[in-house]
């Protein structure tokens, strides 16, 4: 998808105006954080679950290479194919052929944020071949034409007024509105849609190496129905989804739904290993595994090697609050919220994506959330040094930046140009306290008065008062 | 026995804008035991710089710090944003091999949050001040999840004799003030700010404080824009009973 990722601004104003989205954002805060707080307290080794995973995960890392062989030889024993794909237009290119082979017409597709990374619907359509969405917040997007705007709940923006004027638009059946009549009326669209698909793609939230399988978690049961139904599934993800064994990847689904929507598991958790066997009564003849790098690889012994321990839970952005102002879109790409901020500008890069890391307070909340304890506050910073280096911070800010330096490396001469500035600051403040208007600061004063200085600083006054200590 | 030495980090912020909290620290530092210094070579922790990417001028005025407060048994600062620079940062600024890593390190070992010190360090349990108020207060961010303070202000502000706590909801949430973003991203910055003063203002609190004077700023401009009647202040002066200054922002 094109990004728009350098709009940011204006995205975020776009997302201020709009009060659906601002409501819409207002429940997430309170529905998500509650919720995952209970699941957490409901847990008591939770907090020790998450050292065990960030473990788990800096282990996985480390030999990548070594789990991610084994894995591809446990698979292919188990009788799928694993295909490797450098990046996005490597993975459109091979999920095609696997579509073209099959002669495919309709593809049905269960929730992926990484088909989204390659843009996959529309290589698909541009081939001729519909996709079909079959997790309820992917249909309703499709229909709209839109983006997901949050990686679990990808149209939480959209009200129900608007999901009944688009069933109505694309279903050809009458406008309805209660929420059950609008999930029996998708339900009953999609069923057809599911026989009729030739190939089913999902992605994966898990890879075990030790036996093979795929893991693929959803609370609509939806995956299933994609990945079992026609006669060819392809399995879409990363690279750093691997994990070691059984064992392991439970440890990650123990911390996977909790931290996300706070359930204390997702409804439906599937694995699979191989395709149909001669004596399975149904399941797919033919199994592909598309293991995407699309520069992963590249983060591994950098400072942004921890990102790969992401598990796409979400809590990040449910927890951000310049997330919770300005929605998923306006970050412009298809990863939003803090997790967002941190890969958006590694795939689009930082030129484009620069104001994704700057756009935040490092309140750390995502941090503290964060089940696999990633560092997130760090890694904005890493971006912020990779565009300074190469100037890409602005002209305005650069020399802000470097007159204050000048004066902050010299105390004695920073003492004494902070001495006459606040007096003079200090005057022009006098009478109210405060300013509604100063030059060159409209970016405080355009929404909030400036508080006036005292008029003489701490050091000045402690100097004359206790002479030299 | 020798009196603890305490420097005064005193923060760039609260050497121009608000003196009154360098000496309310100062009065509480003294008032329980500390010979308290204010070493000239400081100016400001950094984070300007090292917020925006600027790691070589960082790493300067690091140095400068480290030096100035080189030789005092502990390091305090009215502020967690500040303290939590010195204490959490600085280390990381450093490689192994190079001799400011173990002065960083070391002066992170004796840095401490003014409040938390008070309480954590020296024993605090109460402060002699009163006031007559209802006071919410704000967990500003790197002091609650970099430095842990959160129930020592409340501890020693339920000893101020005539203060009762209200406390308000999502207490825990950033401001918006951010350094830099609040002018970086206005909107963004804008739009937390007021959500912050809703919750202010449904707590029924007449006063409204914190530990660090960048959202004390924000929080009380935004206040102020609002014409609304609560006044703010940072939580030392409460402490100590230096209240001669006006609440921020006021006259």
């Amino acid at each position: 998808m094109q990004p728009t990722s350098l709009a940011f601004k204006d995205n975020v104003k776009r997302a201020l105006n709009d009060r659906a989205l601002q409501s819409a954002l207002a429940l997430a805060e309170g529905g998500f954080q509650k919720n995952r707080a209970a699941a957490a307290a409901r847990l008591p080794e939770f907090e020790a679950l998450r050292d065990a995973a960030k473990t788990l995960k800096d282990h996985t890392l480390a030999h990548l290479d070594l789990y991610l062989e084994a894995f591809e030889q446990k698979a292919s024993e188990a009788g799928a194919v694993v295909h490797w794909a450098r990046d996005d237009a490597e993975a459109r290119a091979i999920i095609l052929e696997i579509c073209r082979k099959a002669d495919a017409k309709s593809v049905t597709k269960s929730k992926s944020m990484v088909t989204e990374e390659i843009g996959l619907n529309e290589a698909l359509e541009t081939a001729g071949i519909q996709p079909v969405e079959t997790d309820l917040g992917e249909h309703i997007i499709q229909l709209a034409g839109q983006k997901p705007s949050h990686i679990l709940a990808p149209a939480f923006h959209v009200t129900k007024d608007k999901v009944s004027d688009l069933f109505a638009e694309h279903h050809g059946r009458p406008r309805v509105e209660e929420p059950e009549a609008l999930l029996g009326e998708a339900r009953a669209f999609l069923r057809e849609k599911y026989f009729q698909a030739d190939v089913g793609i999902t992605g994966a939230n898990f890879l075990i190496a030790e036996t093979g399988s795929i893991v693929l978690v959803t609370n609509e049961g939806n995956a299933e129905l994609t990945q079992g139904l026609p006669k060819v599934h392809i399995a879409l993800t990363g690279i750093e989804k691997v994990v070691p064994t059984l064992d392991d990847a439970f440890l990650l689904l123990r911390l996977l739904a909790r931290s996300g929507t706070g359930q204390d598991f997702s409804a439906y958790t599937t694995l699979l290993t191989g395709p149909k066997r001669s004596a399975d009564r149904d399941g797919p003849e033919e199994f592909h595994i598309v293991l995407l790098d699309n520069g992963r690889s590249n983060m591994l012994g950098t400072g942004f090697q921890d990102m790969l321990r992401c598990i796409r839970c979400g809590a990040c952005m449910n927890h951000c609050p310049v997330y919770l102002t300005a929605g998923g879109h306006a970050y412009g790409w298809v990863y939003p919220g803090p997790m967002g901020a941190v890969l958006t500008p590694g795939f689009i890069g930082i030129e484009e994506g620069q104001h994704l890391p700057n756009a935040s307070t490092f309140c750390g909340r995502c941090e503290q959330v964060c089940p696999m304890r990633i560092p997130l506050p760090k890694m904005m910073r890493h971006w912020r040094e990779d565009q300074f280096q190469k100037k890409l911070t602005p002209p305005t800010a650069r020399y802000g930046l470097a007159i204050w330096g000048f004066f902050a490396k010299r105390p004695s001469l920073y003492q004494f140009g902070t001495t006459i500035a606040i007096a003079a600051l200090g005057l022009l403040g006098r009478a109210k306290g405060r300013f509604r208007w100063l030059p060159l600061a409209s970016g405080w004063t355009g929404s909030r008065d400036l508080p006036a200085p005292a008029g003489t600083t701490f050091q000045a006054s402690w100097r004359k008062q206790r002479g030299r200590t | 026995m020798a009196k603890t030495r305490v420097a005064l980090f005193v923060t760039c912020l609260v050497d121009l804008f608000r003196p009154s909290v360098g000496f309310a620290a100062v009065k509480l530092l003294e008032d329980a035991g500390c010979e308290v210094t204010v070493p000239r070579g400081q100016t400001c922790c950094g984070q300007p710089a090292y917020n925006q990417g600027a790691r070589g001028d960082t790493i300067d005025i690091a140095k400068q710090t480290i030096e100035a407060f080189s030789g005092f048994d502990h390091v305090v600062a009215p502020s967690g944003s500040c303290a939590g620079m010195l204490k959490k940062h600085y280390p990381l600024l450093f490689d192994p091999d190079d001799p400011f890593k173990a002065k960083a390190d070391d002066l992170a070992t004796r840095t401490f949050e003014l409040v938390s010190f008070l309480t954590d360090v020296l024993g605090i349990e109460s402060v002699d001040s009163r006031l007559s108020a209802i006071a919410t207060y704000h967990d500003s961010c790197s002091g609650l999840r970099e430095l842990g303070v959160k129930h020592q202000p409340r501890k020693l502000l339920s000893s101020v004799d005539g203060v009762t706590l209200a406390e308000m909801d999502n207490a825990e949430v950033c401001c918006g003030f951010g350094g830099t973003f609040c002018v970086k991203y206005p909107d963004i910055s804008s739009k937390m700010v007021s959500d912050k003063v809703g919750h202010i203002e449904a707590s029924g609190a007449d006063l409204l404080l914190a530990g660090d004077l960048g959202c004390l700023l924000n929080m009380a401009g935004r206040l102020k824009r609002e014409g609304s009647p609560v006044a703010v202040r940072h939580v030392a002066e409460v402490l100590a009973g230096e209240l001669d200054q006006p609440p921020i922002g006021e006259v």
